[in-house]
């Protein structure tokens, strides 16, 4: 008899950790519990594979030789290009700027959107709940230009403050710089309206994605986004590679960010005009390898399918949430309606830091700390919190481990 | 006592642990038991700050020798702090400034003394030599 077999609707964890080698080691002396896959999330072995396998068999330097090997790296790292134009649904691959990473995009855009369309009296819009990284670079480009930073405040729950949104956009408003997902709190926030609103009053969006591309769609016409950064190393890439997106007309007017060769078309000592896009903002040897494990990290996302994957992270927020809060003394911070995949807590009497510790010597990595975040931690009167986060392939099992460790570490610290 | 007698007394008495829990213990409990930096201390001026937990110090001298109360919002970090203070706490301020802490290692402690754990303790082992070291000077 024929036995059918059921579709699996489930994500197969066994086989996708089983991708991941680092997931087999141990730390002091146990089975590792990777519960920081929001600082760093672990590569699964497509993506190691596919970047020795450039530098075994593919590689030379882009856009110059006129030999064979020159054009087969340049067809790969053009083909990372389009397959991240695809992952985020951007209209034209030009629009796709590589990086070293979120922070490099931010910077890129605050410099370069800043040096041309920021004077005194300018306004500059973020949230109180950015990333430094989000923070820093229009702090510096405000201080040169002589423009303001404003913020838009974060309620109790974690949730920005809309109506304070609303009232805090004007036309001194020049651009507006948010987080798509909070890396401290968790909350996902309603950047699609929030770019509707800037809209409305013909301000650009600049949306910080780094803790959004790895848990769900991203689609930049969707949300009209104006700018939108990411890294590929939360994504299941590599490190020391990221994306800008920024539609055609914004990245056309803004000036280059670094000058060097591959930006340019011609130079003379007189005069030096540029490149199109997107060599205009891509000076000097890009970091091939990383576009092309880059790739392999989109391939393997999307291999899996962002709905399971979203399903699978949903399901381990809600049981660790449940799981922490039987814990006497817990606290969550952040308790958003809309959450992806990131708890974080603190416990009455306890101090981050400890419990971080004695989670470490338990195999249990997460992190402790103001997570890159102080002005939100101020906001909450906190030194820092301890957060937990999870990727595609947490179990519960190790959501069990987290609670348990807790459990222990209050018990010896109080 | 000498500041390496001190040590070695320690990585003696540490010998006895069976495992991590057991030394992680102890630490909490010398966390809890150090006697508190006099309140006007906690101030901006003592504070040395990590990035993840606080550090206060204050520097005391009496003759050439130097006397160090500490206080951290950490109580690991604290237990850390009491066996710095019991090596280097009422040395001369010479001894100090050039010591060498190698009971940390050897009692299996160095990670809470890295820079990626950014407590403060190694900004603070920096200021007590730098104490030391002032102190020295000035005799």
């Amino acid at each position: 008899m024929n036995q059918i077999k059921e579709r699996p609707t489930k994500l197969d964890i066994d086989k996708i950790r089983s991708d991941f080698p680092l997931l087999s080691r141990q730390m002091n002396k146990k089975p590792i519990v990777f519960l920081d896959s929001a600082a760093s999330s672990q590569k699964p072995n497509q993506v190691i594979k596919s970047m020795d396998e450039y530098y075994e068999k593919q590689h030379a330097n882009v856009h110059r030789g006129v030999y064979q090997l020159s054009q087969e790296a340049t067809d790969a790292f053009e083909e990372a290009r389009r397959s991240v134009q695809k992952f985020i649904n951007a209209v034209e691959d030009k629009e796709i700027i590589f990086t070293r990473g979120t922070t490099e995009g931010i910077n890129l855009v605050a410099s370069s959107y800043g040096r041309k369309f920021l004077k005194e009296g300018d306004e500059v819009l973020i949230s109180a709940m950015e990333h430094h990284s989000n923070i820093v670079p229009w702090q510096m480009i405000c201080e040169q230009t002589g423009a303001r930073l404003k913020v838009i405040p974060v309620s109790e729950k974690g949730e920005l403050v809309m109506e304070e949104y609303e009232r805090l956009l004007s036309e001194r408003t020049k651009i507006v710089a948010v987080t798509h997902i909070s890396n401290a709190l968790g909350t996902i926030n309603p950047v699609k309206e929030m770019i509707k609103k800037a809209h409305a009053l013909n301000i650009p969006v600049l949306i910080d994605g780094a803790q959004a591309a790895p848990h769900q769609k991203i689609d930049v016409q969707e949300l009209d986004a104006d700018f939108y950064v990411f890294s590929a190393h939360k994504v299941y890439g590599p490190t020391g590679m990221g994306i800008l997106y920024g539609k055609e007309h914004w990245l056309n007017a803004m000036p280059p960010y670094h000058g060097g060769g591959e930006m340019i078309k011609t130079v003379t000592f007189e005069k030096t005009t540029y490149n199109e896009l997107p060599f205009k903002f891509e000076a000097g040897t890009p970091d091939i390898a990383g576009a092309i494990g880059l790739k392999a990290a989109i391939d393997y996302v999307e291999a899996i399918g962002h709905d399971k994957i979203q399903e699978h992270e949903a399901e381990l927020l809600s049981y660790a949430t449940n799981k922490l809060q039987d814990i006497a003394g817990l606290k969550i911070i952040g308790t958003a309606t809309n959450k992806a995949s990131v708890i974080s807590f603190l416990v009455e009497g306890v101090h981050p830091y400890d419990l971080g510790a004695i989670l470490d010597k338990l195999g249990i990595a997460v992190r402790t700390g103001h997570h890159c975040t102080q002005p939100l931690m101020d906001r909450f009167e906190i030194p820092g919190t301890v957060r937990a986060s999870f990727a595609i392939y947490n179990t519960k099992e190790e959501i069990d481990k987290l609670a348990a460790g807790v459990q222990k570490a209050v018990n010896m610290l109080i | 006592m000498s500041i390496n007698q001190i040590q070695d007394e320690i990585i003696e008495e540490f010998s006895f642990f069976g495992d991590w829990m057991e030394k992680y213990e102890y630490i909490i409990d010398l966390g809890k038991q150090l006697p508190l930096i006099d309140e006007q201390y906690k101030d901006e001026e003592h504070l040395i700050k990590g990035c993840q937990s606080k550090v206060w110090l204050h520097a005391g001298k009496e003759n050439d020798h130097i006397t160090f109360t500490s206080d951290s919002d950490a109580i690991i970090t604290k237990g850390i702090i009491a066996l710095l203070i019991r090596v280097l706490s009422g040395q001369k301020a010479e001894e100090i400034a050039k010591a060498d802490l190698y009971f940390i290692d050897e009692i299996g402690l160095k990670e809470h003394l890295s820079q990626t754990r950014s407590n403060g303790l190694v900004s603070m082992v920096k200021q007590m030599k730098m104490y030391g070291l002032a102190f020295a000077s000035k005799n």
